[in-house]
Order: structure tokens, then C-alpha cells, then sequence
């Protein structure tokens, strides 16, 4: 909302908007503007100067200033805001029916309501060519850790848990104040400050084991910040390590699943990838996984540690067939 | 935009709403406020130009026609009933879906569209506070190059082209598609349309997409069938997972906690001298079930069934023999 080219848009809106709010503080306009109360002056200054053809004192838009606060005397026609374009209807309707989908997202009856009275607002301007499916999957564990988190949260309580730490792969018991609920790319997370890792992190619901909700009060610490999810939820930090691997066309989907970096692509569809990992079990654990179809060029104790572990699954395999 | 510009825009929008007549572009010349700096004809028709294509790209629904019969030149009015917003009034509830919505978009184009949509709402008197909390807060990302461009082509009605990698069988390929919507499923985008080369529908995982996404022919080209649903065809393209069967593991006590926390211990067994537990998992997939337990190492061992012991035995064995290094 801060570049020239939404300044016409917000020139339409705002007659129509003073007229719905007689005698707003400037303030107050500005921030629902998305602007500073100096630019939403300008702007006004800029309406003042306009109206309809002869622009003689009666045909001039009429604004009144007085103190801080914004009322219009002369509208010249402009009384309501313009429709809405296909992109708008299909960005605000769309998300309007992702959040049905979204488990757990508080009145559903609400969003219905919204969405028909915008619909009808919005007229020939129907959403098309874009559909979200959020498609989360919850498991009947998942549904109830949801619910007492969820009841948690209204009520502004701590929450006990039991909870799978997949990058260690260790489950352990934590005691946490709760921040807010998100579902991203498909899962759901509760953000909360962990008491054990002093720290904001992120829950995977479907990785909480057990739950409990508290008799005391969620104190997050004032300086607890909500986590900025804008470039995806995982983070680099300096003291990650870096392997370099040659993904075989069938384990290509690494590179879409997991963030990497410096991307080459190589003869038969492979695809030697950089990435960053912050746990070495985790990474050993995805790499056996992955079996031939990844080659591992450095660092070469990773490879010579995957080679180890992978010739005493062997053996221990071997045993049981010796021994049933 | 220059002052004057944005001034002679919003008088532009006043005259024509104003009037029920067809005014020609001469009439507006003489008629509205800032056309008069217009040096000649010619720059007065270039500027006349760029400020109804300024207006169409805002949505100012512009009609085109004539007053008589006899008129010989087109002229310009705007219907009140198409550019006004119709009426509308939220509840609070009503109203905090909506805000929570418009923060749903992690994305440039649509976090604008929405943000654009919002301004309206506004100024039609609905209040919509966005400072308020939700419990649920969804968002959808868009990262990928191509989703701007797609978007575009999509509500432009236009035929793209662009090189799709497809990672099995591996292959680089230039596609056309006319394409129909873009699609979010599952936190992947997809673009769904109809494939000129293998005249077909067909989805594509934007994040396969490599290099640029061009322009193939003119806009409003691409008709969308009635009947498509757009996020079904990508569900079912993505495919359902299918039932699942119990596999039986043999798990070294106290060891693979993200096995043991999806499984039912069922006995205890010893196997190399080391105690463990037999457990049973229900999996879906062989293939994806061989790569979590091969991933746990000398801590599972595969009971039964068979193929999945040998699948897992044969990533391990992949391992062991690889040289490693370049």
C-alpha cells in the first residue's frame, strides 16, 4: 500500500470511507489505509482540488477538517467504492473457504456467512483460477492434542506435553506457554515458548504424544516474538553443518521437500545439491533412508559414518535369520 | 503517479459517472480538469489512452458507444450500478473472518489482491480490525518464480510455455499449456490447464518448473471448461494413499522413538546379543515404509513381511557398498 501505483485506488476509497465515518481522526484513517497520516493528508488535499466538470465552489469535493478529525460536506457522485476486480474477489473469497477447511479455526459459521454476503456484494466478480486444499491430515491423536491446545489457548493456560522431537528422534516432557496456532504448508504447529529451551519453537501437532492443560497462567516472556514464517520455517544458523549430495533422479524430491542450496544440475536427471543440516542423526537417519539413490561427496565422515552403520544393520539383520 | 495525473484520473471517473450521455474524447478534452495542458491532438489522444487503460487495470468498468445513430465517433460513460460495490454490512464475527483470511496469503500478488479487496470493504463503512488474534492462524506461501507469471496468464486467458523437469523418468521438456487455475495442495502449488503437446489436461508442480515462463499467443484466448474442478483434478492427480498393512519389527530396546511412538509392542525377542522389542506398525507404502525403517539402522530389523525386509536390506546394502567421496 505504499507505492504510487495504489495511491488511484486508495483516492476512490477514501470519500466513500469518510463518508461511512463521519468525523474520523486522521490518525485512525491512515493506519486503515496502510499510510502515514501525512500522506492521507495529501491525499485529501489532492480530493479537495477535484470534482465535476466546471469545478466552480458547488461542483468541488468538499472535505471538513476540524482539529484531527475528517467529514465530508460534498461527495460529487462519489458516495460508494468500486467494485471489486476478479483478483480481489478471488483472493479474499478463496481464502474465505480455505479457512473452512482449516482444522480448528474457530466459527465456520461466521466465514460462511461472510463469504455469501461478499458474494453478493461482489456481483459478476466470482473467484476463478485459483483453489487452495489445505489437506490436513489429522490422525485421531492429532484431533484431541488440537482440541486441549486449543482450550488452552482460550483460556490463556500453560500446557504439559509429551512431544517427539523428530530431529533427535527422542520424545521428551515439556512444559510450555502457548502463542498461537498455524497451519503451514499442510500442518498444523503450536508456537509457544518452551520453558526447557528458553525459546520460541514450533510444535508439530501430529508430534505431540500427550497434552494436559494447566491450572497456571501462559506467561511467554514479553520479548517472546512470534516466529516470521514469510521464508518457510526452517532457519540457517551459522553452527549447521553443509553436505554435498548427488540425488539419483528417484530421490530428487530432496531438493523440493527439504531447503537446499546451490543447485547443479548433472548428466541422467541427478542433481548434486548443498544442504544444510543441524542434527547429524537426523541427516544419517534420511540418508540410509534414501539408500543408493544418493550419494554423499562431503563432508566424508558423513559418508564414512552412513557406511559404518549401514554394514552393522546389516549384520544385525544377518543374525536373525541365523538365529530366528 | 505524478499529482496532476492522479488529480485528472479522479476527475475523469467523476465526469463519467456523472453523466448518462456518451461523451466523446474531444467533448472530455474541453469537459474535465488537466486535459486542457495537452500541447496537440496527438498528446491528448496518448494521454487520453493511457488514462482508460489505467482505469480498465483498476476495474473501472469503462462503456464504450454512441447516443444516436447518427454519431459518427464512440464515446465514453460509466454506469453507476457497474462500478459501485454493492451493499454490504459484516457482523463482528463476519468481520474477523475476514481479516483473519486476508492474513492468509504469504504471497506478493495475492497478499495485494486481498489487501486491495479489504480497502473496499472498508470504505463501503464495514469495519475490520486486523489487529485482533486468532486461535488458527493458516497461511499459504507462494515462493515459487513462476506462480506470479502464472497468475497472470491465468486471469489474462493466456497460453504459456515453459521447461518442465519431470523427475521420473527424468526428462526436460518444453510445455504449452492453456492453462486454467492455479492450485494449492498441500502447501505445493500446481497449474492446471489444458496441454497443447499431449492435448490433454494436465497439472504441473510449479517448483518443477525451471527458467522463465513465457507468453504463448494473445490474452482471452483460454476458455476453462465449466466443469473442471480445479483442486479435485490436482487431489486425484496427486493420488490417495492407499490402505494400510501391519509389518512386524524388531526394535532395540529404548532405541528408534519415532518407530516406537506409532507402533504396539507385542514381545520381547534377543537378537545379536541385544534385547529388544517385537512391535507391529501399520504402514502405507512399501517403498516410503523401507526408507523410515532403513533410516533407523541397527535399531529395526525387518520381521515381516518379506518384501519389506528385502527393500530395506537392499538401501542398507546400497549404503555399505558406496566409495563415497567424488
Amino acid at each position: 500500500m505504499r507505492t504510487s501505483q495504489d495511491r488511484l485506488p486508495r483516492l476512490l476509497a477514501l470519500v466513500p470511507y469518510l463518508i461511512a465515518r463521519p468525523g474520523i481522526p486522521v490518525e485512525e484513517a491512515a493506519a486503515d489505509f496502510g499510510v502515514s497520516a501525512k500522506q492521507l493528508r495529501k491525499d485529501l488535499e489532492l480530493l479537495w482540488m477535484c470534482g465535476l466538470p466546471g469545478y466552480g465552489p458547488g461542483d468541488l469535493i468538499d472535505l471538513s477538517f476540524e482539529g484531527d478529525t475528517i467529514s465530508v460536506n460534498f461527495d460529487a457522485g462519489m458516495n460508494r467504492p468500486l467494485r471489486l476486480t476478479g483478483a480481489e474477489a478471488t483472493a479474499l473469497l478463496v481464502a474465505l473457504r480455505t479457512l473452512l477447511e482449516a482444522p480448528g479455526v474457530a466459527d465456520a459459521d461466521a466465514v460462511r456467512r461472510a463469504v455469501a454476503k461478499i458474494e453478493a456484494a461482489a456481483g459478476q466478480a466470482q473467484p476463478a483460477g485459483v483453489a487452495v486444499g489445505l489437506g490436513v491430515r489429522e490422525g485421531k491423536n492429532t484431533v484431541l492434542a488440537r482440541q486441549v491446545v486449543q482450550g488452552a489457548l482460550k483460556a490463556g493456560h500453560a500446557l504439559r506435553m509429551t512431544y517427539y522431537t523428530a530431529s533427535k528422534d527422542e520424545i521428551n516432557e515439556r512444559t510450555v506457554d502457548p502463542m498461537r496456532m498455524l497451519i503451514v504448508e499442510g500442518r498444523s504447529y503450536l508456537e509457544a515458548w518452551c520453558r526447557r529451551a528458553e525459546a520460541v519453537r514450533l510444535f508439530r501437532l501430529d508430534r505431540i504424544d500427550d497434552v494436559t492443560e494447566l491450572d497456571e497462567p501462559a506467561a511467554p516472556p514479553p520479548y517472546a516474538e512470534q516466529t516470521d514464517t514469510t521464508a518457510g520455517l526452517f532457519r540457517e544458523r551459522p553452527d549447521q553443518e553443509v553436505a554435498q549430495l548427488v540425488l539419483e533422479p528417484d530421490a530428487r524430491w530432496v531438493s523440493e521437500y527439504y531447503p537446499v542450496e546451490k543447485m547443479t544440475e548433472l548428466d541422467g536427471g541427478r542433481l548434486r545439491i548443498r544442504m544444510r543440516y543441524a542434527d547429524l542423526s537426523w541427516m544419517v537417519r534420511l540418508l540410509l533412508g534414501l539408500g543408493g539413490d544418493v550419494t554423499v561427496e562431503e563432508p566424508e565422515e558423513l559418508a564414512a559414518g552412513l557406511r559404518d552403520r549401514a554394514r552393522r544393520a546389516l549384520a544385525r539383520a544377518g543374525q536373525l535369520t541365523v538365529t530366528p | 503517479m505524478s499529482v496532476a495525473r492522479a488529480e485528472r484520473l479522479v476527475n475523469l471517473v467523476l465526469c463519467l459517472l456523472s453523466t448518462r450521455q456518451y461523451l466523446t474524447a474531444e467533448h472530455i478534452r474541453s469537459l474535465v480538469a488537466g486535459y486542457s495542458d495537452a500541447p496537440t491532438d496527438e498528446a491528448f489522444f496518448r494521454m487520453f489512452e493511457r488514462d482508460k487503460a489505467e482505469l480498465r487495470d483498476l476495474g473501472v468498468p469503462l462503456e464504450v458507444g454512441r447516443n444516436w445513430s447518427f454519431d459518427t465517433v464512440d464515446g465514453y460513460r460509466i454506469a453507476r450500478r457497474d462500478y459501485e460495490l454493492g451493499d454490504i454490512d459484516l457482523e463482528p464475527d463476519e468481520a474477523a473472518a475476514v481479516a483473519l483470511a486476508v492474513r492468509l496469503w504469504d504471497s506478493p500478488e495475492l497478499t495485494g489482491a486481498a489487501a486491495g479487496a479489504l480497502l473496499k470493504l472498508r470504505a463501503a463503512g464495514v469495519d475490520v480490525d486486523q489487529g485482533v488474534p486468532a486461535v488458527v492462524e493458516p497461511k499459504v506461501r507462494t515462493t515459487e518464480p513462476a506462480f506470479g507469471p502464472l497468475l497472470a496468464a491465468v486471469q489474462a486467458g493466456q497460453a504459456v510455455s515453459f521447461d518442465y523437469r519431470r523427475p521420473s523418468p527424468a526428462e526436460l521438456r518444453r510445455r504449452t499449456l492453456e492453462p486454467w487455475g492455479v492450485v494449492s495442495w498441500r502447501g505445493r502449488w500446481y497449474v492446471v490447464g489444458h496441454d497443447r503437446d499431449r492435448d490433454a489436461p494436465r497439472c504441473f508442480r510449479l517448483s518443477r518448473i525451471v527458467g522463465e515462463v513465457t507468453s504463448a499467443g494473445r490474452p482471452g484466448v483460454v476458455q476453462r471448461p465449466a466443469d473442471v474442478d480445479l483442486l479435485q483434478f490436482v487431489s486425484k492427480s496427486s493420488g490417495e494413499p492407499p490402505d494400510t498393512s501391519t509389518v512386524r519389527l524388531w526394535l532395540a530396546k529404548n532405541r528408534a522413538a519415532g518407530l516406537r511412538r506409532r507402533a504396539n509392542v507385542v514381545g520381547e525377542q534377543t537378537i545379536d546379543g541385544v534385547a529388544g522389542d517385537v512391535a507391529e506398525l501399520e504402514v502405507w507404502h512399501t517403498d516410503s515404509a523401507a526408507s523410515w525403517i532403513a533410516g533407523y539402522g541397527e535399531d529395526a530389523v525387518v520381521l515381516e513381511p518379506e518384501l519389506l525386509r528385502k527393500s530395506v536390506h537392499e538401501r542398507l546394502l546400497a549404503v555399505a557398498g558406496s566409495t563415497g567421496g567424488k
